[in-house]
């Protein structure tokens, strides 16, 4: 009996308004949550374009003189079709150009337009060849041709993924801040409501570094429980997503992966960590050297 | 029987507490205490009587390190304790045992976690037998689990002192620690304080009751109008 007696806090329940902050911190934990699976989901969608767009390249082909176009771009896919790191060459007969860019042009222009001859390489995921590869193989069989190997497309992608990435980042820091600050606030007011109960374990001999550890425990423990809540329903809101939209979620764009759930995992300590730091500072900074107990001396 | 609190080993001083040329008051208010002398030599024992608003409450104030003298030096347990900086004072206020006149109980815990306080504070993890029995013999045993708002006056009165004498402190502050109890528990608790007493316990009790200051066989100290003179 007497165990329990002495294990309970020193500081009265729900002093300053704890229900609301335990509130915001769950909300500033889901937001958090949403801005780190959105970044990876954001990341993985990024790599996945950049990935197809490093395993694809288009050929153009200039016929020389006494060649016709298909002539030059079946000479163009065989020859393409024997380059190490290139899975298949095919090209695109004046047909199948034409489907490309009907969506762009329409049909009343096609009929007269010069359309150059496209070869299609699907590349060697593993082992691309690379442009000069395709290039140098090209000229030594006498084809006068240019290749695009994406690489313009898929350095925007990826530096696209990367500021996703980074403002996805910034967000989770901006939450955290918050919360921090959340809790500094949350802290000062617990302070100022328990003056008297803070005088009164000061005047029985109790350190500062205790009376803020009362209150680190306090917040911390909040701030896990807030968090715990937040990253939950940030795992229910992504379970949905996830079996809603299979893999790719809701979106293409936002690819959604079970694995994202370990990211929510930290999340609770997180939000204690940052808790107990920012209680620590503000309980410190107010019980500072002339804040309680004795007033300053003289008048 | 009274029980026996425990005392932690500390260094020795002769003098307890020493008050030299103090003077105290609250800004644009005339001074409360003046030029106040005094000596409490180990193991004494000192009432404070005066009237209401002679400063005795401010004087204890002064020797709990709870306000600072605005002239004139505070000597504890052979320490300066005048401008003792804020991180010094929880060794000083852990060697002193306050019984405030409002008692200041922490209205959350129980009667027993607040008697308890000083022992937890002092990380004292083995007291839970000697702070029931304390409780029990001031009359409080039956009300350990009881929160502060719930106990009468004279029930917060027993409660504060319990808490005060637990950690068998070396020197006792009591303001007025007998005002709320009646006839029969002031002479119990005067009892205690002689015992604290003859165990080598400074107490200096401040206390409107000059019939109680007689009989315990103390030195009498009186506070007038900011000013001390011994009596007895």
């Amino acid at each position: 009996m007497t165990a329990s007696r002495s294990r309970s806090s020193l500081l009265p329940r729900d002093a300053a308004g704890e229900p609301w902050l335990a509130a915001v911190i769950a909300v500033l934990c889901f937001l958090a949550c949403l801005a780190a699976v959105g970044g990876a989901a954001a990341d993985r969608a990024a790599h996945g374009w950049a990935g197809r767009l490093r395993a694809e390249a288009t050929v153009q082909v200039r016929p020389r003189a006494g060649e016709s176009g298909d002539t030059a771009a079946a000479r163009a896919a065989e020859t393409l079709s024997g380059v190490d790191g290139v899975a298949e060459a095919e090209a695109l007969d004046r047909k199948a150009a034409e489907a490309l860019l009907r969506p762009w042009l329409g049909d009343a222009i096609l009929p007269d337009l010069a359309i150059p001859m496209l070869v299609a390489v699907r590349l060697d995921p593993d082992a691309p060849a690379s442009a000069p590869t395709l290039s140098r193989a090209l000229a030594q069989a006498g084809l006068d041709a240019s290749v695009d190997d994406h690489s313009q497309w898929r350095g925007e992608v990826q530096g696209a993924a990367a500021l996703i990435t980074a403002l996805a980042a910034a967000a989770f820091l901006l939450v955290a801040g918050a919360a921090g600050a959340a809790v500094v606030y949350a802290a000062r007011a617990g302070l100022a409501a328990n003056r008297a109960v803070v005088e009164t374990l000061s005047l029985n001999g109790a350190t500062d570094g205790f009376i803020a550890g009362q209150f680190m425990r306090r917040y911390g423990l909040l701030a896990a429980g807030s968090g715990l809540i937040g990253a939950g329903s940030a795992a229910a809101l992504m379970t949905g997503l996830r079996l809603l939209g299979g893999s790719e979620g809701l979106t293409p764009a936002l690819p959604v992966a079970w694995s994202d759930l370990i990211l929510l995992s930290p999340v609770p300590l997180v939000a204690a960590t940052v808790a107990v730091v920012a209680a620590h500072l503000a309980v410190m900074r107010d019980l500072g050297p002339r804040a309680l107990g004795p007033g300053d001396r003289g008048r | 029987m009274t029980p026996e609190p425990r005392r932690a080993e500390t260094a020795a001083s002769p003098v307890t507490a020493r008050l030299q040329g103090v003077g105290f008051g609250y800004a644009d208010a005339p001074d409360v205490l003046r030029g106040i002398d005094l000596t409490l030599p180990r193991g004494s024992f000192h009432f404070l009587t005066g009237p209401s608003g002679a400063g005795k409450s401010t004087l204890l104030k002064l020797l709990t390190l709870a306000e600072r003298p605005t002239t004139g030096r505070i000597t504890l347990f052979g320490q300066d304790a005048t401008e003792a900086p804020r991180a010094l004072l929880p060794a000083f206020r852990r060697r002193i045992g306050t019984v405030f006149q409002d008692f200041r109980l922490l209205d959350h815990l129980s009667a027993f976690d607040n008697a308890a306080l000083p022992l937890r504070l002092a990380g004292d993890r083995d007291h839970a037998a000697d702070v029931e029995e304390m409780l029990r013999w001031v009359g409080l045993g039956r009300r350990m689990d009881a929160r502060p708002p719930t106990l009468s006056g004279g029930e917060k009165q027993r409660l504060a002192i319990a808490r005060a004498v637990l950690a068998r402190p070396e020197l006792i502050i009591a303001d007025e620690p007998t005002g709320s109890v009646d006839k029969a528990m002031a002479e119990k608790l005067l009892r205690l304080f002689q015992t604290l007493n003859r165990q080598g316990t400074t107490l200096l009790i401040a206390s409107h009751d000059e019939t109680l200051a007689r009989r315990s066989g103390a030195a009498v100290l009186r506070l007038d109008q900011g000013r001390l003179e011994t009596v007895r």
